[in-house]
């Protein structure tokens, strides 16, 4: 059973047992545009939430991906380090950025739903 | 350069067209213009440098500088700028720069001298244009007249194939050389086509009436090969092409020595120094310049964008990024900038500082494509 959450900087959250992994949502990939550089976090490193997790850049701009969950990096995806486009063709998906190991779950509560996230969303265009 | 005061944006009469075709609107210079279409800034950047691309510059300052004949238009504009304008054949282009007493640059621009006997055709910067035309027109003799062309749009089409689709609406258009101008017909509109541009292609700057300009833009965007190219591929395909975008690699604190335009100088003008600034440039050009304007190629896959700082091997701040980014034809991150000029040789290992971490990168020879202007002849 996984559960999705998502933040107003459009990044989401899933969740399966202690496991969140974090990403930049459609509409974030579709606002950055084409995608050519992803620098992500050490494995090993304990982020708080709210710190910058990850850089992605278009063309145009650097952009920070904040976890908006706490917890220690365990996995990094070094497939979009490699192809960055892949955060374009899949950001929901095969384009996630970090996977952490949840210090307090109870964050959680704090982000938004699918169904929130995109009143959100809809409220910006 | 000033920023453009708050207010409402301008419209090119190419705007309804920009959205109509699903552009991405944003302001620049006071305009509200297409930074990209549908298609995205890669794909635009990669088809201009494969085919061919159009774009919207009817933003940019236009007008005649005219006189009783050449050699006064010329006097006139030489008190201004460092570039021959004197010696400029009939229909001949120079790029040139308004210089300001300590011989920093107000502005880079395009002159022509037309087939009209004392007339001059400007093509300056959107954002300086108010500046530049106060400027020229407060420095000219009683017997020159600037005359702003509020009624002209400009296209750019550039690329592999721009020549060969302009050929289709202006037969004479493939014979002419790069940097010169010429009116012609185009598709039957009255035009004022120059062989020249800003993204390291061949191609041609097109003035046109505004009245014309949709129908203009519409023929062309009908061939094939040509695609809307909005303003973020014009900055990385200058970029590739190591050409300077005025306010951020040039601008009134910098010479043209420093940011390695000392090219543009002719060398009449040196040795009559008679151009705003030039004991400051001449001295510059014969002992060298504290820092000049350089080329950067990151060894690692992170771009350094405007403003990171330039560092030495021990840290020690030694120079700025002025434009960075992705270089979507060389396929990793490119930029340039300004360093200490004991640094400025070709291959010298300095330091850009992107998020507090010093990552290596060397300088590099511009441009950072091979520039392929047309050449009489071929």
């Amino acid at each position: 059973m996984s559960d999705i959450r998502f933040t107003d900087q459009h990044e989401w959250v899933r969740v399966e047992g202690d496991i969140a992994t974090i990403g930049i949502t459609d509409y974030a990939q579709e606002q950055l545009g084409d995608v050519v550089f992803v620098e992500l976090p050490e494995v090993g490193k304990e982020l708080a939430a709210g710190d910058e997790a990850a850089v992605v850049e278009s063309v145009k701009a650097a952009s920070e991906v904040y976890t908006p969950v706490s917890g220690e990096v365990v996995d990094v995806n070094s497939d979009i380090e490699a192809t960055p486009a892949g955060v374009n063709e899949d950001a929901m998906g095969d384009g996630w950025f970090v996977k952490l190991r949840l210090s307090d779950p109870s964050e959680l509560e704090k982000l938004m739903d699918e169904n929130a996230y995109n009143e959100f969303v809809e409220s910006l265009q | 350069m000033s920023e453009p005061a708050a207010g409402p944006l301008k419209k090119t009469p190419l705007h309804a067209l920009h959205v109509e075709l699903g552009a991405k609107m944003v302001p620049f210079a006071g305009y509200d213009m297409p930074v990209q279409y549908p298609a995205g800034v890669l794909a635009e950047h990669l088809h201009t440098r494969d085919a061919a691309g159009l774009f919207d510059v009817s933003h940019m300052g236009q007008a005649w500088l005219e006189g009783p004949d050449h050699a006064a238009v010329a006097a006139a504009i030489e008190a201004l700028v460092p570039g021959d304008i004197r010696d400029l054949a009939p229909g001949a282009i120079r790029y040139t720069l308004l210089l300001n007493e300590k011989g920093g640059i107000l502005d880079d621009l395009m002159i022509t001298r037309t087939r009209k006997d004392g007339v001059l055709f400007l093509v300056v910067n959107a954002a300086c244009k108010d500046a530049d035309f106060a400027h020229i027109e407060k420095h000219l003799p009683e017997n020159v007249k600037l005359k702003r062309i509020e009624d002209r749009a400009l296209i750019a089409l550039q690329g592999p194939k721009a020549a060969d689709v302009f050929a289709r609406f202006a037969p004479t258009a493939p014979d002419q050389a790069f940097m010169t101008g010429e009116e012609m017909d185009v598709a039957g509109l009255a035009c004022i086509v120059s062989r020249s541009g800003y993204t390291g292609e061949d191609g041609y700057e097109i003035s046109v009436a505004e009245k014309d300009a949709v129908a203009l833009t519409k023929k062309l965007l009908g061939e094939a090969e040509v695609k809307p190219i909005g303003l973020g591929a014009r900055d990385s395909l200058r970029l590739e092409a190591g050409l300077c975008l005025y306010g951020h690699d040039i601008d009134e604190t910098t010479t043209p020595v420093e940011g390695a335009l000392t090219w543009t100088i002719a060398k009449r003008r040196r040795e009559e120094g008679n151009f705003p600034g030039a004991k400051i440039i001449l001295d510059q050009i014969a002992n060298g310049a504290p820092r000049k304007r350089v080329g950067l190629l990151p060894e690692g896959k992170a771009p350094a964008r405007e403003g990171t700082e330039i560092t030495d091997a021990s840290g020690k701040k030694i120079g700025v990024v002025t434009s960075g980014g992705y270089g979507p034809s060389v396929g990793g991150p490119i930029a340039m900038g300004y360093v200490e000029a004991g640094f400025s040789k070709v291959d010298t290992g300095v330091e850009l500082m992107v998020r507090g971490k010093g990552r290596p990168a060397k300088i590099a020879a511009m441009p950072f494509v091979t520039k392929r202007f047309h050449k009489p002849g071929k």
